[in-house]
């Protein structure tokens, strides 16, 4: 490992350390509300060297910098993940002070774990070997269990947490099976020599011809289905969203589905770009069942965060029109505009999942449940946090002027230039059902008289932290353009 | 029969068994030891197609490795040897939870873990 190695690896080093001083922090300071401020002002170093890096990225001809025997890759890509899992992780650090009081003995590990899983996030998105990958995704998931599980006050969080675990364990020995076959028919577990040898050979002299590569990238489609929450891998979702406390669930929604986006991208259009029409198919059917089954079934639901669980398998379906909507399929057309299409809404879903989930924290904190039924007339008792909500609700429809909607539009219009029409037709029907069951939720919050007339209380970084990402859907839907040209040039080294 | 057939098919029955185990039992901690049986499934198939199939894949393509043939064919090994130690990382979180959750509600049996059913 060189200098020059650790320079690459500095903002998750950074990150590291910012975890386990917070954890040593916790030992001393008798004031914890000063753990979350540590975490705050610490995530400023994380973010000033990706900024470093970013530049120097820049000034390289090839775009890339590589290290740790190239395991190791940072590319704009790369950095776009760093800088969406930082401003998530410090949007919720912001909004997590009301809420840590309830772990009175834990705090320090709270903060702690969501810092070493949003390492792992963002390594996932910079690395380029298959085990990298593999312990990578190990550390962005295993935290998350713990977190999960870490409200001993509420016997669902256990239950949520042994589900997450188990399912993500399984998924996992999926993936690898997968991963197995991958790396003994190409031999190599980098993804650029895999994609030099799944173009270049009609493999004489091996065992088995090319079948059983196949077979290992639609093991690790299944693999990453779970990661992703795409249905039919869905089934976790739902239990371990209404189980976990709220704002890991938000974490859970908006980072890891990122990260699970990110490697996704990046092993499927680096490695397996020789074989993109046999997984491409894959995914847009994976994508049509997602949409359809997270929207239906979310009609039924009758707790707020279950209802958000099921609206995320839909969005994981939104999401993988983009990654379906290849080049191969329309020789003609931009074949970047799908993975563009996928981290500008990855960036706009972020904001608005994460506003919506801040309001529904404060409300759920205050009334003590979380039925629907019992928002009724929210508008009068915290009309801030109702009209949050109700616009994050629009946005999540894909109604104008809202993040939401510029994001479908960008997908769509990929699947229609890559000649996939009727995934685009089955996502418009898809969101024409959605506004069903979101609008509703707006519905009871203003129309229905409310219970008491007691106010919902907030402190000043929770607003703060809601304000934010409620500007950020408001501005993502009025001024795209920023957000995509970062993210054009960051597809650009994925998507030649 | 070829010993790589013979491997591959040690390694399937290992996969297959502790996937079944996994989704029909009932005890959390033998769930996870189904889960330990797919790791441990998918450790064989690691190990043997390093042995086997890469040196034949690599003579089959020359000059498409980047690296030396011996640390090509010691990846799978090495791939082994991690899935070894994060699976072990992976069972010490699932037994903190199991205590958790049997701590919570005096049970390891999962379909009494059941309280968000619709």
């Amino acid at each position: 490992m060189t200098v020059h190695d650790i320079y690459l690896l500095s903002p998750e080093l950074a990150l590291v350390a910012l975890g386990l001083a917070i954890v040593l922090l916790d030992l001393v300071v008798q004031r914890k509300g000063v753990l979350g401020a540590v975490a705050l002002v610490g995530l400023v170093v994380p973010f000033a060297l990706s900024i470093l890096l970013w530049g120097d990225v820049h000034a390289e001809p090839t775009e890339t910098l590589s290290g740790l025997f190239g395991t190791l890759v940072v590319d704009k890509f790369a950095l776009f993940f760093k800088f969406l899992v930082l401003g998530i992780v410090a949007l919720l650090v912001l909004a997590s002070t009301d809420y840590v009081s309830k772990l009175s003995r834990s705090q320090g590990e709270y903060y702690a774990l969501i810092l070493l899983s949003a390492t792992g996030m963002m390594l996932l998105a910079a690395t380029t070997d298959l085990i990298a990958i593999y312990v990578a995704l190990e550390l962005a998931s295993l935290p998350v269990a713990a977190l999960i599980a870490m409200l001993h006050t509420d016997p669902r969080s256990p239950e949520a947490g042994i589900k997450f675990l188990l399912l993500s364990a399984m998924s996992s020995a999926i993936l690898l099976y997968g991963m197995a076959f991958i790396y003994g028919f190409t031999g190599s577990t980098k993804l650029p020599v895999i994609a030099h040898l799944i173009s270049s050979t009609a493999t004489p002299g091996v065992p088995l011809g090319a079948y059983p590569v196949l077979l290992g990238v639609v093991l690790v489609v299944a693999g990453f289905g779970f990661k992703l929450s795409a249905a039919p891998f869905h089934m976790w979702t739902p239990d371990v969203y209404e189980g976990a406390p709220t704002p890991i669930t938000a974490f859970l929604s908006v980072a890891s589905k990122a990260a699970a986006f990110a490697v996704t991208l990046r092993v499927f259009y680096v490695a397996f770009e020789g074989v993109s029409l046999d997984w491409a198919l894959l995914f847009a059917a994976l994508s049509a069942l997602s949409m359809t089954v997270g929207n239906v079934v979310a009609i039924a639901q009758s707790n707020i965060k279950r209802l958000l669980g099921y609206s995320t398998i839909a969005h994981a379906g939104y999401m993988l029109v983009g990654v379906a909507a290849i080049a191969a399929r329309a020789p003609a057309g931009d074949g970047s505009l799908g993975p563009q299409g996928v981290l500008f809404y990855l960036g706009a879903y972020a904001a608005t999942n994460l506003a919506a989930f801040f309001a529904v924290i404060a409300v759920c904190n205050k009334i003590g449940s979380e039925r629907i039924e019992d928002f009724a007339g929210m508008a009068r008792r915290a009309p801030w946090l109702a009209g949050v909500l109700a616009f994050a609700l629009v946005s999540l429809t894909g109604i104008p002027p809202t993040a939401g909607f510029m994001g479908k539009l960008f997908l769509f219009s990929a699947a229609v230039d890559t000649g996939l029409l009727w995934l685009a037709v089955v996502g418009v029907v898809n969101s024409v059902v959605s506004a069903y069951y979101y609008l509703r939720v707006v519905k009871v919050m203003y129309l229905q008289p409310p219970p008491s007339e007691e106010q919902v209380p907030s402190s000043v970084p929770f607003r703060a932290a809601l304000a934010v990402a409620a500007i950020g859907v408001l501005v993502l839907g009025v001024l795209p353009g920023p957000l995509l040209d970062v993210a054009r040039a960051a597809v650009a080294t994925i998507v030649p | 029969m070829e010993p790589l057939q013979r491997f591959l098919i040690v390694s399937a029955v290992l996969f297959a068994t502790g996937l079944y185990g996994a989704l029909s039992l009932r005890n959390v901690v033998v769930v996870l030891m189904g889960i330990e049986l797919m790791f441990n499934g998918v450790n064989v198939a690691m190990v043997a197609l390093s042995r086997y199939v890469v040196p034949a894949t690599l003579a089959a393509n020359p000059g498409s490795a980047t690296d030396s043939a011996l640390r090509t064919v010691l990846t799978g090994q090495v791939f082994a040897a991690f899935i070894i130690t994060v699976a072990a990382a992976e069972v010490a979180v699932g037994l903190a939870i199991v205590l958790a959750l049997y701590r919570s509600r005096e049970t390891v049996d999962i379909t009494d873990a059941s309280s968000m059913k619709q």
